[in-house]
């Protein structure tokens, strides 16, 4: 789960993470006051969005008076923003955040992650500030510093003056740096986080260590031990599709192609998606819907998956292991008389009650087509496609 | 010969008085798994599915001698439990429980890397010697006795799999759903190297998927240590970057875990790689018969 960066800067604060005086506005209206709890002639406007390259995408902005800063607001309020990583379509824009100025002297990178290779949280950073870690990684590894944080003791300080020392900081700067970096570790375990990025992280004109960004994203299968941080989840950047489905215990990823996906399984989902490929088709969507899969679970997955209108044939794809096949197909009769399926829909069944279930679908009457095997449902997937279009 | 588990395997069950765990330990014992004992604080002293219960794992063993360890508890409480299992010395535990949060496996993996206990999952189907020991949610009936180990993130891929190599007419020596978790207790090469020592296993097929490192680092080695045929399936070739594909650890973050560098992996350490997820079973036969 990400927060927004005016979130992540309030959380900042609370763990001893230096950050600037900052305030978020919902609407134009509000900016007036903000501005004048912040102080100052001058400050930077930035929209709230969960995507980075928000600058380049004109999302950032100095502003020098009062008005600026209100035609800001009111210029990208209830808009999207584009950046390169978000889709096409760009994320909603509900709020903007303004900060007091930071002179800056120079930029570092300061980010933690859980590195599945080595087993542990590593903390990284760069004399690259402002550059995406991934590019400084491709390019010139060597300019990354790492230290491994050992779950049994936790960081420590000398991991943190090391890192000052390579980054050139001098000696009240490696004290201020320290002490992020034991407070950003501190708070990476306390808030359950998947990863925390301050990028840049600067040395302002004054000499001092200083969060400039602050971009926080929490671990999902500790949010229910984080009621605070559940409060502050905005469902209007996630894809309106995939937060329903999540509702109903469905996994669903949108994709651009025309043949929906219905599969119990992660892994035989992604499996499907790349079998239709493989046979020249384009897979609409990864849908898993889960181990306690139901005729109500079949029912909404078929929804979910007909309200994209690119959608041309339906390939239903279910193992039955604990759950019967039989249990599938009584729901997958029940959801297309609910639903009114107009798309071929072909199903393969294999593993419990197999037979019953296809017995059960063609005793049914409905249009719907029985794949002999995983192939088979495949390959029909994709020319009832194309017959389709 | 199997690995991990055979008919002496003997099993307790933590959470075994929930839906899931009596659900599951039916089928168990239904297969004649030398399922012994049960623990859920609280109950000790009960009777369930005809088995003991008991407060504590120490407990358990104490009394049946149980050396397995499976659990069905809730994920918010399963660190404690598997940190319980470490401490009372069981060899192996495995976890079927989805939804531990990260920074606990991290924990638990530092208690893990101290003593010779072995965790397998979680977030997984479990651990199968056909014939012999089901531990864990899979459907008994498509695996039969036989020389191929199978190893894999997913679960209903990995009956896809069996189903594959039942069909061909061979049988598996054990099946390990080490799960879909990015921070697993077991790894492919723990598994892997397990297989090439179990004079049982002839073939060995392993089913992965996008995300993290684990299936180059495999395949390393693979190459350096392995003789035995390595049938790979990687799934999530068409998956778009940066989003998670159901399971918590199969996402391509910064450009790292796709499908391709897996498979260009494993093809340079020698494995025979499938792109076609039904022709599993087929390249097995093929290697097999050769």
């Amino acid at each position: 789960m990400n927060l927004h960066e005016y979130q992540a800067k309030t959380l900042f604060h609370d763990f001893g993470l230096p950050v600037s005086i900052g305030r978020v506005v919902q609407s134009a209206d509000e900016v007036p006051n903000a501005l004048s709890q912040i102080g100052g002639d001058s400050w930077v406007a930035k929209v709230q969005v969960h995507a980075g390259g928000r600058g380049k995408a004109g999302g950032v902005k100095l502003v020098s008076s009062v008005e600026a800063a209100q035609d800001f607001a009111s210029s990208w309020l209830g808009k999207r923003l584009v950046t390169h990583q978000t889709d096409a379509d760009g994320q909603q824009i509900a709020s903007v955040y303004y900060e007091s100025l930071t002179d800056i002297d120079r930029e570092i990178y300061l980010g933690a992650v859980i590195d599945r290779a080595s087993q542990s949280v590593v903390v990284m950073a760069s004399t690259e500030g402002g550059v995406e870690i991934e590019t400084v990684a491709a390019e010139s590894p060597e300019k990354i510093i790492r230290a491994s944080i050992d779950p049994s003791i936790g960081a420590q300080a000398f991991q943190g003056r090391a890192m000052a020392y390579k980054l050139g900081l001098k000696k009240h700067q490696v004290r201020q740096f320290t002490s992020i970096f034991l407070n950003l570790c501190r708070l990476f375990h306390e808030l359950d986080c998947a990863l925390v990025e301050v990028n840049p992280l600067v040395v302002t004109k004054a000499g001092d260590v200083h969060c400039l960004d602050a971009k926080i994203n929490i671990d999902s299968n500790a949010i229910f031990r984080q009621p605070k941080l559940a409060e502050m989840r905005d469902s209007s950047q996630e894809d309106p599709r995939e937060e329903h489905a999540a509702k109903f215990k469905l996994s669903y990823v949108a994709m651009d192609g025309n043949i929906g996906c219905m599969v119990n399984g992660a892994g035989l989902a992604m499996g499907t998606m790349d079998l239709v490929k493989l046979y020249g088709g384009s897979p609409a969507n990864f849908l898993d819907v889960g181990g306690g899969v139901n005729t109500a679970s079949v029912s909404e997955a078929f929804k979910i998956i007909l309200s994209d209108p690119q959608v041309r044939a339906v390939l239903i794809n279910i193992f039955g292991g604990i759950v019967s096949c039989a249990v599938i197909a009584e729901g997958i009769v029940e959801a297309y008389r609910e639903v009114g399926v107009s798309v071929p829909v072909i199903v393969r069944f294999d593993g419990n009650s197999a037979d019953e279930g296809r017995e059960f679908l063609r005793a049914s009457g409905l249009a719907i087509i029985a794949a002999d095997s995983l192939q088979d449902a495949a390959q029909k997937s994709v020319e009832a496609a194309g017959a389709q279009s | 010969m199997s690995i991990l588990v055979d008919q002496n395997t003997k099993v307790l069950c933590q959470g075994l008085t929930g839906s899931q765990g009596t659900l599951h330990s039916t089928q168990a014992l239904a297969y004649g798994t030398k399922l012994v004992a049960g623990v859920t604080p609280g109950r000790g002293g009960s009777e369930h599915l005809g088995l003991p219960v008991f407060d504590t794992v120490k407990d358990a063993i104490d009394s049946t001698g149980a050396t397995v360890s499976v659990i069905y508890v809730p994920a918010p409480f399963c660190l404690d439990s598997i940190f319980e299992s470490i401490e009372a010395g069981l060899d192996l535990i495995v976890c079927i429980t989805e939804g531990i949060p990260t920074l606990d496996m991290l924990r638990a993996k530092a208690l893990l890397n101290r003593t010779h206990t072995r965790l397998v999952g979680p977030n997984c189907p479990g651990v199968i010697t056909p014939g012999d020991c089901k531990i864990g949610i899979m459907p008994a009936e498509i695996h039969r006795p036989g020389n191929v180990g199978v190893v894999s993130r997913s679960g209903t891929l990995t009956y896809e799999a069996v189903k594959q190599i039942t069909d061909n007419g061979f049988g598996q020596s054990t099946c390990v759903g080490i799960g879909g978790d990015p921070i697993p207790g077991t790894h492919f090469i723990d598994v892997i190297e397990l297989f090439e020592n179990d004079p049982q296993t002839d073939a060995i097929v392993m089913v992965g998927e996008i995300g993290g490192t684990a299936e180059e680092e495999t395949a390393d080695f693979i190459k350096e240590h392995v003789s035995k045929p390595v049938i790979a399936y990687i799934a999530g070739a068409t998956a778009p970057k940066g989003k998670r594909m159901g399971h918590a650890g199969a996402i391509i973050a910064g450009g790292k875990g796709t499908a391709e560098d897996k498979y260009a992996a494993l093809d340079a350490a020698g494995a025979q790689t499938v792109r076609n997820l039904a022709h599993i079973g087929e390249a097995l036969a093929q290697v097999l018969s050769n």
